[in-house]
């Protein structure tokens, strides 16, 4: 077990870099640098600025010099002391702006994580259970309609609705007052008060493909023999479903974490930037319009590293359940 | 299925059926898919020919029908006398007094009949001849029909939608068509050769697979150059979306090659002395080219979604061009779809569209698989 997880622990490493080297590409790739975007927005403003003073912001930001070269540096920032590079548009060191992001963008992952399961568990042994009933039709349904909305319609929906029928403003993840506050208990209770939405809308759309997976598997254990000689023993029906197939059903459930995590973290992209959310995606957006690369290199690689963190640790989950894999 | 399918037509057909017809008639049980099938080639009917199902030109610009609400077609008029037909009455425009907002009220002492393929504005039919001739058409020009309303141009919502089902359509299967090529390639070199060249390859998959889609569509859109022509921008939005869209089919494709591999056929087949390209080509890729249509079909609602995310969030493809999402930008705040719900129809749209290819895909899935009871 131990060397299992020591194994791919170590692929982490190639995994990480190959991210970090994608983000700074992909940043790269826009033609021109932060200062033409720059020049470009002062001159909409009738503002002119010299050759002189471009060179200068050129030099200062490191813009000049080799792309290999910009990474390199790059990097040693980040491993040598975890400094991720100036945020041409704030003016302020980006690892200042993103930590707190970060954090709520994780908050909100785990969160939809842990409702989908929630939903698709129970709702999947039921549509097995009661294969072809009413509730297993309406729950395919559902699930078919889960997949098709755009999460972002349904966000957008969900806004009108509130707002329209409701005079309520549902963007966000704080009331106005607790925005700028330090952390205490009451606003870690508004901040719950305010996940409910996006957590339901992602959801709705990541729960839709689960249930299936669960329904299939059920399905494809409750006929087994272990399941009626428990049956013939006298096992009440909940403690056996509970005690056998459920556990069996279980397994490609957590593989599927691996998928699930940078689906719900890429739908919540979408998500955030239409309720406003003051997680990394609006700030991420705004960042690659403006050609601020250091603060939309340092949001791409932080949530690509977060998905390979959870497909790490569905695998590691995987193996603790299933002795199989491990030995392979 | 296949097994009931083989029950119900006669036993010896059955047992000359090709694969394709045992397939067909496992599909034609699963009556959802069948739905979705029709509503699949409907929409592409649409998608073909835009502009005899559009009833006004959606570039036109209305600046008297800002915001103008949707009409409603009426087959018995009561108002004029008694008489039959389609038709609809325009709406008045009169203004609140108090807070100025516009009202629209219709006015049944006008009333407009609807010409079904009457003369509308002229377009094209595959660049190769002009027509003016339409499925729906007002017979007063000067009084156009709103189905789905206006947005905040005049422009008519119901033919913009009609127009964009080209665009968002086509893209979901040019771009699962780049994906499956590499897919195909990829997939099928990494499960064929299997050894190192398959473990470099799935570790690329995987990587490929675990990273968040959207952030690096959103990165790699930007890159775009603003000022593109449209078919470029077409053309790029698709290599982007496929870019991360072949990993799925490449692992499909991966698995059925190692599982054939080993089969009795193909080495038979290689002891015969056939050449590699004909063992692909003609010994294995039809044993699961229905896997892969099904896995296909799957795939290209994935992509018009992405398309519509990417143009809804002004990343995708830019006005001029009309597609469903750039329709749905329109819908982006609140003031402006609490003005005019309507603008949220283009959604319906996309919903339409992405449940009948889902239900679909799923239908074919299910004929393909000749496990499937």
């Amino acid at each position: 077990m131990l060397k299992f997880i020591a194994k791919r622990l170590l692929w982490m490493i190639p995994s990480l870099f190959a991210v970090s080297f994608l983000a700074f590409v992909l940043i790269q790739l826009p033609p021109g640098d932060y200062v033409t975007t720059y020049i470009a927005t002062l001159a909409a403003s009738n503002e002119v600025i010299d050759q002189n003073t471009a060179a200068s912001l050129r030099e200062r930001f490191g813009l000049g010099d080799p792309m290999l070269v910009q990474y390199v540096k790059w990097m040693w920032g980040i491993l040598s002391r975890g400094d991720f590079g100036i945020s041409f548009e704030w003016q302020q060191p980006v690892s200042g702006l993103i930590w707190e992001r970060m954090a709520l963008t994780l908050v909100l992952a785990v969160a939809s994580l842990l409702a989908t399961w929630a939903i698709a568990l129970p709702i999947g042994v039921y549509s097995a259970v009661r294969k072809y009933s009413v509730g297993d039709y309406l729950f395919t349904a559902f699930s078919f309609f889960g997949l098709s909305v755009p999460s972002f319609l349904l966000a957008l929906l969900l806004m009108y609705v509130a707002a329209v029928e409701f005079g309520q403003d549902v963007g966000g993840l704080f009331s106005p007052e607790y925005e700028t506050a330090s952390w205490s208990i009451a606003k870690m209770l508004d901040l719950l008060g305010h996940l409910w939405l996006p957590v339901a809308i992602l959801a709705v759309s990541s729960t839709a493909s689960l249930i299936r997976v669960m329904r299939a598997n059920m399905l494809d254990e409750l006929p087994k023999p272990y399941v009626t000689t428990a049956r013939a023993k006298g096992l009440s029906e909940f403690r056996l479903l509970t005690k056998y197939p459920m556990r069996i059903a279980l397994n490609p459930f957590i593989s599927t974490i691996a998928w699930l995590l940078p689906n719900l973290i890429s739908g919540s992209v979408v998500v955030a930037i239409v309720l406003n959310l003051p997680t990394a995606a609006p700030l991420l957006l705004q960042s690659l319009m403006a050609q601020d690369m250091y603060l939309a290199g340092a949001f791409v690689l932080l949530i690509c590293a977060l998905t390979l963190i959870g497909s790490l640790i569905s695998d590691i989950l995987l193996a603790l359940v299933d002795p199989r894999i491990r030995l392979e | 299925m296949v097994d009931i399918a083989i029950t119900n037509v006669q036993p010896d057909r059955a047992a000359v059926a090709s694969q394709w017809q045992l397939i067909w008639w496992a599909f034609k049980r699963h009556r959802l898919a069948m739905i979705s099938l029709f509503v699949t080639i409907a929409l592409y009917l649409v998608a073909l020919i835009p502009g005899f199902f559009a009833i006004n030109d959606p570039t036109l610009q209305n600046a008297r029908a800002t915001f103008h609400p949707p009409q409603r077609v009426h087959l018995i008029d009561t108002a004029n006398g008694f008489s039959l037909g389609l038709h609809y009455y325009p709406l008045k425009l009169t203004r609140d007094p108090e807070t100025l907002a516009a009202i629209f009220t219709e006015d049944t002492s006008r009333k407009i009949p609807i010409a079904l393929f009457g003369r509308g504005y002229e377009y094209s039919v595959f660049g190769l001849f002009n027509t003016t001739v339409h499925l729906v058409a007002s017979t007063d020009p000067s009084r156009p029909l709103f189905l789905f309303g206006a947005d905040r141009l005049g422009r008519d919502v119901f033919s913009r939608v009609v127009q964009g089902a080209q665009i968002s359509l086509s893209i979901g299967l040019v771009g699962v068509f780049i994906s499956l090529l590499l897919g195909v390639v990829l997939g099928g070199i990494s499960g064929y050769y299997g050894g190192r060249i398959d473990f470099v390859m799935q570790r690329v998959i995987d990587f490929v697979l675990s990273l968040p889609t959207i952030p690096i569509w959103l990165a790699m859109a930007a890159a775009l150059p603003q000022g593109w022509p449209a078919t470029m921008q077409y053309m790029m939005i698709t290599i982007i979306l496929s870019l991360t869209g072949w990993a799925q089919l490449a692992r499909v494709v991966r698995g059925r090659f190692l599982s054939l591999r080993t089969e009795e056929f193909v080495a038979a087949a290689r002891l015969d002395g056939v050449s590699e390209g004909r063992i692909i080509f003609r010994h294995m890729l039809p044993s699961f080219s229905s896997h892969i249509i099904a896995s296909v079909t799957l795939a290209v609602p994935a992509m018009i979604l992405a398309e519509t995310s990417l143009s809804f969030l002004g990343l995708g493809l830019q006005p001029p061009t009309i597609s469903w999402g750039v329709l749905l930008r329109e819908a982006q705040n609140i003031r402006s779809i609490a003005t005019a719900p309507w603008l949220f129809l283009p959604g319906i749209a996309v919903v339409i569209a992405v449940m009948a290819l889902n239900l679909l895909g799923d239908g074919l899935r299910d004929a393909a698989d000749p496990y499937n009871k």
